[in-house]
């Protein structure tokens, strides 16, 4: 790369840069709305998780409503996510590997749990599962209960959370094209073993950070699990539902402890994001550090 | 080649197409493609009249007013400063840029009814924010202010996110030309780089808005949720649930789908444009 350093003659800043003034103000302006919009929510819950000292902050996990939450968020990700992680990663190779037809409309509706509201989806469940819809009969002969129950809740979290993984590892699988794999299979690997050995370790990254993220919206899902749970206290309230219960009781204190481990789990997922940014560090931010 | 013959697909010596394509439809049809079209069924139970009666209501036209409008000046808000935000990661070094450019996917991964409750108790009279914004007179939470700040909130990353490569991809010695032959670094600015980002911050925009619409648990704690005035459009779908008016939800939802439906063909058309655009300026 040919260096920007040949100074200009006659201007102090160089003809590609702003002046000095022009980048305090842009990077201070930057600053301010990411604090005001970002960090001050983010200290405030837990500043008031805390407000009432450490014992007020653990006495919410005595809780057994809360607990049970807890459980229930557990569970409803513990399914939801490995779903949708075998569903990312068959999507991914056949997307991925093959030309065919119709795949961008197939990539189209991939994306679209992405861009219904929560609250419709939740909707559409009840439609279908609920007492009055199209198997609402069938199921209340059987004695089968999924609106309003657990398997409601697990189903409407597979919606939400059903792009994530196969979002992260599409482009990267069609990136890496398929030399890789063809080698592999005319050496006389078996399609499982080049897809262990060969197509795995390359997008490893993008399938951990796929998952986090799949699994931080799995355990956060507000809008669609509102809609299908039916708020049986202690028996059908996620975590961020019992958020809303506290809060809504004005128990600002556990409102804001439980959300502070949501908080947390959200921090963990950015870290881990970063993590992954820095081990594949581009070749191009080592240039843009020795420019700098 | 003579003989040219209509293929489903290009052969390739790579096993599971079958398997793997044969899974994602059908696991795309079970989880995302039944339940949708269980909507579109109801909604023809309804009638066309009673569905036009129930989607056409003052409460339900003021709650699209709402969250579109809301919506849209978030989006708005978000291209501007998102392109800011932006422009300073990729261009400019200063200490604790790592922590910003890590903090800004925050209300990808913070869940809505945190952000809700969290951005409620902020803005409420006796809030950090709340209490010297009230004593000048303006009220944020439980207002239409307060819909736009959450919406704002919730789409921050996407206009971010889709700038950032685009920018860091631009070739330089494009606004070298551009100075060496005497353009300012404002000219520069809009003439140059502006162009090369713009159908990216757009697609951002889109993003942010199409979240926006459809978004409910950040707004609905901030909302105050008064019909007519501060209650959103999936909120309404809510009430309507829980008073057991499921024609009238499913009508709402009728129209939202079909917004999001909208949304995401002008989505994808605007990153095909983007990365068109990408191509012929990074070239």
């Amino acid at each position: 790369m040919v260096s920007a350093t040949a100074a200009p003659a006659r201007s102090f800043a160089p003809a590609t840069a702003e002046s000095p003034a022009v980048r305090l103000v842009l990077v201070g302006l930057s600053v301010l709305f990411l604090s005001v919009f970002l960090l001050a929510p983010l200290a405030l819950i837990f500043v008031t998780a805390f407000g009432h000292g450490i014992a007020a902050y653990f006495q919410t996990f005595t809780n057994p409503d809360t607990l049970s939450a807890i459980r229930l968020t557990l569970l409803a990700a513990a399914i939801a996510v490995p779903c949708n992680l075998v569903f990312g990663v068959a999507a991914a190779w056949a997307i991925g590997k093959f030309e065919f037809f119709g795949k961008s409309f197939l990539i189209s509706l991939i994306d679209l749990p992405f861009s219904v509201s929560p609250v419709v989806a939740g909707l559409t469940y009840v439609l279908l599962f609920g007492a009055q819809g199209f198997f609402g009969p069938w199921l209340t002969a059987h004695d089968v209960h999924i609106i309003f129950a657990v398997p409601g809740i697990v189903l409407v979290t597979i919606f939400v959370t059903f792009p994530f993984v196969a979002r992260e590892l599409l482009p990267l699988v069609a990136a890496q094209g398929n030399e890789e794999e063809e080698a592999a299979l005319t050496l006389g690997a078996g399609g499982w073993q080049t897809f262990f050995r060969v197509t795995l370790p390359n997008v490893k990254w993008a399938l951990l950070y796929g998952v986090i993220l799949c699994n931080a919206r799995a355990m956060g899902e507000f809008g669609a699990v509102s809609v299908v749970s039916g708020h049986i206290r202690g028996l059908t309230d996620t975590m961020p539902l019992q958020i809303e219960v506290l809060y809504n009781d004005y128990q600002f204190v556990p409102a804001f402890a439980l959300a502070s481990l949501l908080a947390l789990l959200a921090l963990a997922t950015l870290v881990v994001k970063s993590a992954i940014e820095w081990r594949s560090a581009k070749p191009s931010e080592a240039l843009e550090g020795e420019a700098a | 080649m003579t003989r040219v013959s209509w293929q489903f697909r290009k052969r390739s010596i790579i096993p599971g197409f079958g398997l793997t394509l044969g899974f994602t439809i059908f696991y795309l049809s079970l989880i995302v493609l039944l339940p949708l079209s269980a909507t579109f069924v109801q909604t023809s139970k309804i009638g066309w009249q009673h569905f036009w009666h129930v989607v056409t209501t003052p409460r339900a036209l003021a709650s699209y007013e709402l969250s579109f409008g809301a919506s849209l000046i978030g989006a708005f808000l978000n291209f501007v400063l998102g392109t800011m935000v932006a422009w300073v990661l990729v261009r400019y070094q200063f200490t604790g840029k790592r922590l910003i450019d890590s903090i800004v996917d925050l209300p990808f991964a913070l869940p809505t009814a945190v952000a809700g409750i969290a951005l409620t108790t902020l803005y409420a009279t006796t809030g950090w924010f709340g209490h010297p914004l009230s004593s000048i007179g303006v009220h944020v939470a439980f207002t239409r202010l307060g819909v736009i700040v959450a919406l704002t909130f919730i789409g921050l990353p996407f206009v971010v996110r889709t700038v950032q490569p685009v920018l860091e991809d631009l070739d330089k010695e494009l606004e070298e030309a551009a100075a060496s032959l005497g353009a300012s670094r404002w000219q520069t600015f809009a003439r140059v780089i502006y162009p090369a980002i713009f159908p990216a911050a757009l697609t951002g925009f889109a993003l942010a808005f199409s979240r926006g619409v459809g978004e409910y648990g950040s707004v609905i704690f901030i909302a105050g949720n008064m019909p007519m005035r501060t209650e959103i459009a999936p909120l309404l779908i809510v009430t309507k649930l829980e008073e057991y008016d499921y024609g009238g939800a499913t009508a709402i939802a009728v129209v939202m789908l079909l917004l999001s439906f909208v949304m995401l063909l002008a989505i994808n058309a605007l990153q095909r444009w983007s990365g068109r655009r990408e191509a012929l300026a990074g070239g």
